[in-house]
């Protein structure tokens, strides 16, 4: 899996690409509870634009982060799904708790 | 009864380094049948599904890392009928029904959103799962696969 990460002023930026499973998603949560842990986001952005395959331990991973965010009282976005990938997170009720947004629509 | 047109066997480590093997392997195999780019996706992720299951459930207690192991099968007939099993010899699912809610997770600090079987049931036609105490878990999943053509006529 790649990972681009990127702050700005109170945001933290996810990015995730390639291949979201278990095997990866393994070594990125410690990565990414380090990061929020150290910088306290008031808002964390996943951007799921690049993902090429995710399965349920995707889903399991982006919830777990929505987990993370609401101990520190933060809130949490999900920026340009894949097709697929806002398929699966309807799937599992996931766009009833996090905000999906499109960087295409500017009255967001 | 339909006739089997092609089948592939194979035996896998069950370790996470795994999973993105396993499901290229079945997906490639299935391209045979020249399926849709949807279709191949929906059988990468129900493929992915059933060994991360194998991965992460059924050898949890097993401590003889040879013991680990995977076992795939997966073939079609010449009604584009494309079949793959996923069995372990691990330690087999207590309650299956339950098993197969969505979001029912017997591991919920592991992060498991416990769509597993819910995501094999709705990308695939057909599921199905056995288990025995001890002995191991088998998941059967059959997809009809749309294609024009069979392979004889192609390979004509």
């Amino acid at each position: 899996m790649d990972l681009t990460v990127w702050n700005e002023k109170d945001k933290l930026y996810l990015k995730l690409g390639g291949d979201v499973d278990h095997h990866a998603v393994k070594d990125t949560r410690t990565k990414v509870d380090e990061l929020i842990i150290l910088n306290r986001p008031s808002t964390l952005i996943m951007d799921l634009s690049s993902i090429d395959f995710m399965d349920s331990s995707g889903l399991g991973f982006v919830l777990g982060r929505l987990r993370k965010m609401n101990d520190i009282k933060g809130k949490m976005l999900i920026l340009d799904p894949t097709k697929r990938t806002e398929e699966m997170l309807k799937m599992a009720g996931a766009d009833k708790l996090i905000k999906i947004i499109r960087s295409d629509d500017h009255s967001a | 009864m339909k006739n089997t047109q092609n089948y592939f066997k194979t035996i896998l480590y069950a370790s996470s380094v795994n999973e993105a093997y396993s499901r290229v392997i079945v997906s490639a195999f299935a391209a045979q049948l020249d399926p849709t780019v949807e279709e191949i996706a929906d059988i990468k992720t129900a493929v992915s599904e059933a060994v991360t299951n194998c991965i992460v459930h059924a050898y949890r207690y097993e401590t003889d890392e040879k013991k680990k192991k995977i076992y795939i099968e997966a073939f079609y007939d010449d009604e584009g009928n494309f079949t793959v099993t996923i069995k372990d010899r691990g330690c087999g699912i207590e309650d299956i029904k339950q098993a197969m809610e969505p979001l029912f997770t017997t591991d919920a600090a592991g992060e498991r959103s416990g769509m597993g079987f819910a995501i094999m049931e709705s990308f695939t036609d057909k599921l199905k799962v056995s288990s025995k105490n001890g002995k191991g878990t088998k998941v059967t999943m059959t997809k009809k696969l749309n294609f024009k053509k069979t392979l004889s006529e192609k390979s004509r």
